[in-house]
């Protein structure tokens, strides 16, 4: 009898034999096997994972920091007075016609009817987290011989400051008014040449003036609101503006965001004012946004065809070079369904691995993409933070995917007449 | 012949090819033969008389076209691909002539197998079976050892103490000595012999060596598809 050469010295192999159901051993022994293919097509799912996370990650959150930044000075919902429109007096008739060219009204500053009760209606409206009411209009703001166009707002600071976060805006000073105190951007300050403590002239369009102390600086990141808006209390707006206990307009801060459409269309049901929501008025903006999703799920439909493609083509192969294994595992007493699930179980497992792998490839990429891509102030467009709920999306999709594309080669494995596949 | 101790009984088996088209072939013309519980019989013939197909059919790995199986009393033709899959697993161990392990298992994995695919997973008594078979066939020490590690009448050892594994009543060895010099065939042979004395496996080797087939306790050839002679 030959001898035996010793053993190598290697770990007891059976030992996961030991309890792994039949199909899971030999489908992983088999994927063990063909290392090759099988690091192909793991590496083709793990880079379909990473690519559909790391976008859909940084898409989503580059949408949120735009939406952010456009929302940093914008109320989510605003209630004006309704635009004033001229009516015909004559109508036309069949024996009558009337000639004449109506020339739209011009608007004046009017104040929003009953705005206490209005107010006090819309922050009883749910979904509404907040209520501001302001009064604005142009005014001039001068000192020594240089005057600028300036809006003048008239706030309740308690009030504003839960609808624009104010407070993180201020350069110097906190964002409170009282008297004739004022708060000014800090590119209208540098355009007057005056700081914190100096004195600034206000005078409103309907000729009322009166001399401002400026208590605090804000850069609100958009040059044109810092050289424009001109804090000062709802009653000193009231008087320069005159609209003795008028507001111009009431702004609503609301509690989900993408829900300010249902919350304007209520208001405006029940006031019968002018409301607008943020987005009607970036209606473009979303439309882009809603776009680049678009896009965004084209380039994620073709990942996933592309990977189930690679897992299908390599399985296919796989089947055709264990012809023989899958063979005798038939001669042995493994049923057609057992055979099938062989091949299945490779093709989830494939899935299950890549997207776990994937997961941390993303998050890598985001990480290196958040230290090269910041924000012109120097921070970071978006955090390397990975969703979990879109994690465990995208792993359940690898699986599936996995499972589905190893369908066809599974099919043909278990269809393999036993004879046939031992002796080729 | 027929008897209640008949473990394989096989009545006017035919076997056709390409059935319908033109050039539809008979390759088994009625064959009539029995095998007794305990036998060791040899089925010898020349190349393409249809020895392997024959083996096939009473393997249950193909269809006979016409005539009936009864394989440990068990008629085959009504029954589904399962049933002949899980009939085939409980009563009919294979040896094949090129040994046919699976390579990515170690010879003691592959000695479990069968056993594996019967209760879906290993079990300790499996185990410890297939050490036993693995000692008997002369390979202890190579148990954790891959099929491409070991030589050729090594791998036909695991393969026949896989066969073994879950004590079948019928062992079916298709040339299992065709690709092994003298010494390491007579060792092969050997152990089937033992086996078929110790446990009482009927014993069916299709083998081209008279040498083999004489130390059978019958022969039965195959010449163009028909039985031609049987040997006591």
């Amino acid at each position: 009898m030959a001898t035996i050469p010793p053993n190598r010295h290697r770990p007891d192999v059976s030992r996961q034999a030991r309890w792994m159901p039949f199909e899971l051993l030999v489908a992983l022994r088999f994927l063990r096997e063909g290392r090759m293919q099988s690091a192909l097509i793991l590496a083709g799912v793990t880079g379909g994972v990473a690519v559909i996370i790391f976008l859909t990650q940084l898409i989503n959150q580059l949408q949120f920091t735009i939406i952010d930044r456009v929302m940093g000075s914008q109320a989510h919902v605003v209630i004006r007075p309704l635009e004033e429109v001229t009516q015909q007096v004559l109508t036309s008739t069949p024996e009558r016609a009337v000639a004449a060219v109506v020339q739209p009204r011009t608007q004046r500053l009017r104040s929003v009817d009953q705005w206490e009760q209005v107010a006090k209606l819309a922050a009883g409206t749910p979904g509404v987290l907040a209520v501001s009411p302001v009064v604005s209009g142009p005014a001039f703001a001068s000192r020594g011989g240089t005057s600028k166009s300036v809006a003048l707002m008239g706030v309740q600071p308690e009030d504003y400051r839960r609808v624009v976060k104010m407070d993180s805006y201020m350069t110097l000073g906190r964002f409170d008014v009282s008297g004739t105190r004022t708060l000014i951007g800090t590119d209208l300050a540098k355009d007057l040449g005056v700081t914190v403590g100096d004195k600034l002239r206000v005078t409103s369009a309907t000729g009322r003036s009166e001399t401002l102390d400026i208590a605090g600086l804000f850069d609100m990141g958009n040059r044109d609101l810092n050289r424009r808006w001109v804090f000062v209390t709802l009653k000193l707006g009231q008087t320069l503006l005159d609209l003795p206990g008028g507001v111009s307009n009431i702004d609503l801060t609301v509690t989900d965001l993408f829900g300010a459409n249902p919350v304007a269309d209520s208001l405006r049901a029940q006031t019968n004012l002018t409301v607008e929501s943020w987005m009607q008025t970036n209606a473009s903006l979303l439309s882009a946004l809603s776009n680049q999703s678009v896009s965004n799920n084209l380039i994620r439909s073709f990942v996933v065809i592309i990977v189930a493609l690679g897992i299908s083509s390599v399985l296919v192969v796989s089947v055709v070079q264990k012809q023989r294994e899958i063979g005798i595992l038939r001669a042995m007493g493994a049923g057609r369904r057992r055979i099938m699930t062989i091949f299945l179980l490779q093709g989830g497992l494939v899935g299950l691995v890549g997207s776990g792998l994937g997961s941390a490839l993303a998050y890598a990429l985001l990480v290196v993409f958040s230290h090269v891509f910041k924000s012109p102030d120097g921070s970071p467009m978006f955090a390397a933070e990975l969703d979990p709920m879109l994690v465990l999306m995208a792993s359940a999709l690898a699986c599936l995917v996995g499972l589905a594309a190893a369908a066809v080669p599974a099919r043909s494995a278990a269809r393999m007449d036993p004879v046939q596949a031992i002796r080729a | 012949m027929t008897s209640k101790d008949a473990i394989l009984q096989l009545t006017d088996i035919r076997k056709r090819y390409n059935v319908g088209t033109p050039v539809e072939t008979e390759v088994l013309h009625g064959i009539t033969i029995a095998l007794q519980q305990a036998e060791f019989v040899a089925l010898i013939g020349p190349s393409g008389s249809g020895k392997s197909t024959l083996l096939n059919i009473i393997g249950l790995l193909e269809r006979p076209t016409a005539g009936t199986l009864v394989i440990a009393g068990q008629p085959t033709a009504k029954l589904n691909d399962a049933d002949l899959t899980a009939l085939r697993g409980a009563t009919i161990g294979f040896v094949f002539q090129f040994h046919h392990l699976l390579p990515a298992f170690t010879a003691l994995e592959n000695v479990m197998l069968p056993s594996i695919i019967a209760h879906g997973t290993a079990t300790a008594e499996a185990e410890a079976i297939a050490r036993e078979l693995l000692t008997r066939v002369g390979l202890k020490g190579a148990e954790y050892k891959r099929p491409g590690e070991l030589s050729g009448g090594m791998q036909q050892r695991v393969a026949i103490a896989r066969s073994l594994s879950l004590q079948p009543r019928l062992i079916l060895a298709d040339e299992p000595t065709g690709n092994l010099d003298t010494v390491s065939a007579d060792e092969v042979f050997g152990l089937l012999r033992e086996f078929n004395r110790d446990h009482g496996s009927a014993c069916l080797i299709v083998t081209h060596d008279p040498r083999l087939a004489e130390r059978c306790d019958r022969a039965i050839e195959l010449v163009d598809g028909q039985v031609v002679g049987k040997t006591l």
